[in-house]
């Protein structure tokens, strides 16, 4: 067994070497690689972390901007309503009182109207009412040789009319 | 031709100095530059490249770096888990430890054979492995002296144990404790050199039974191949498992260290 068989000779050497050159790879990659290594990656974590953290944000903002944005909206269509619901108020006042007017002017159309048909019937009737007193003179005239004054001619004649 | 297929399935753990370095010396003591250096200095060189691959600094990682990332995070997290928020300081250490020793098993794993380069696994040395334990216990002492003092010794009287049990609960702690280096450091040793040793004999098989005759190769030689296969299999999962276990138990006596109990 090599190992034990030569240790007399090659302890030192062995020793010394390992020394050297664990040394070497101590200091060259343990201390100077290794924290550069290290180094990168910590960096790369922060990136990440502040890149999450800065989307994280990102996001908020974003929420709050979509609620700010609904309520604004909620509002919005609110006044809508308010300004629908009042325009069509108005519009039915309008309607109303349009048609209050028309009624009205219709109504007062309508009442002259009757008057004046009123009127027309009783010069209608008065004229009747004469023709037929002179008829009825005539008549009488005629038939019987009567001279009826006009006033007793019409007097008979408006009894008549008047009791149908 | 029989007679030199013997063969020797130690013989691979053997250390040569390479490149006539083998009077060089320090203060008395022999340096000399061996294929364990060697493969050492590989693996190092290894992560090197691996790790400075890795190091574009890429918002967006690339596949390079995206595998040297997920070392580094399972490091991390594994000292996060273990020790918590005071284990991020150990995270360069253990990274190396972990990195260091992954790389050696696997580099030892390696078929280079095939091109007549024999790669050798330092790992199975406690030679080696025992200076890696040493140093990951002398941080433990260091860390948890510098840290609690004195009272770095309650480590070994647990929550509630009875007065009259202290002392004895002491000594079984402590001699636990000291035990830690020795068995962090042959676990590994151990676990590569019984993979190691098995497949070399288990290749023996094949080239016996092969030199043999036919008979024998099928009975003995081809079941063996095949088994072989799955070892490989296997050993490529123990190379990262002892890695990882090294690392693990290192992180665990490092919270004892930082947090007592």
């Amino acid at each position: 067994m090599p190992q034990i068989s030569q240790l007399a000779d090659t302890y030192f050497s062995q020793i010394f070497w390992m020394l050297v050159f664990f040394g070497l790879t101590f200091f060259i990659v343990g201390r100077g690689m290794v924290p550069k290594v290290m180094a990168t990656m910590a960096d790369r974590n922060k990136r990440i972390g502040d890149d999450l953290g800065a989307a994280e944000a990102a996001r908020a903002a974003a929420e709050a901007e979509e609620a700010a944005w609904l309520e604004t909206e909620a509002k919005q269509r609110a006044s809508a309503h308010e300004l629908i619901a009042a325009a069509k108020h108005q519009a039915a006042q309008a309607t109303h009182d349009s048609l209050a007017i028309a009624t009205a002017r219709i109504d007062a159309d309508v009442s002259a109207a009757e008057a004046r048909i009123a009127e027309a019937r009783a010069a209608a009737l008065g004229e009747i009412e004469l023709v037929a007193a002179d008829a009825a003179q005539e008549i009488a005239l005629r038939v019987a040789g009567l001279t009826i004054s006009a006033d007793d001619a019409r007097g008979a004649v408006k009894g008549t009319f008047v009791h149908g | 031709m029989a007679a030199e297929a013997k063969v020797d399935p130690m013989h691979q753990f053997a250390i040569e100095p390479l490149f006539g370095s083998g009077n060089w010396a320090i203060a008395g003591h022999n340096v000399a530059f061996t294929n364990s250096a060697l493969w050492m200095a590989i693996a190092t060189l290894a992560l090197v490249v691996f790790v400075g691959g890795g190091l574009k600094r890429e918002t967006v990682p690339g596949r390079w770096q995206m595998a040297v990332e997920s070392f580094t995070g399972f490091i991390d997290n594994m000292l996060a888990t273990n020790v918590g928020p005071a284990g991020k300081k150990y995270v360069p250490y253990i990274f190396s430890l972990f990195m260091f020793i992954l790389f050696a098993n696997f580099l030892g794993l390696m078929p280079l054979g095939v091109f007549g380069v024999h790669p050798f696994t330092f790992t199975s040395h406690f030679s080696a492995t025992g200076v890696l334990s040493v140093l990951s216990f002398s941080i433990v002492l260091i860390v948890g002296f510098a840290k609690h003092k004195l009272h770095f010794f309650s480590l070994f009287v647990p929550h509630g144990t009875p007065a009259a049990m202290a002392p004895a609960i002491f000594v079984v702690e402590l001699i636990s404790f000291l035990v830690r280096p020795f068995s962090l450091g042959l676990r590994l040793f151990v676990a590569m050199m019984a993979g190691h040793v098995l497949l070399e004999v288990l290749s023996s098989f094949v080239i016996s039974g092969g030199n043999a005759g036919p008979i024998l190769f099928a009975v003995a030689g081809l079941p063996s191949f095949v088994l072989m296969v799955g070892i490989c299999a296997l050993e490529m999962l123990v190379c990262g498992i002892q890695a990882y276990v090294f690392a693990l138990l290192t992180c665990v006596y490092l919270n004892d260290a930082e947090n007592l109990h």
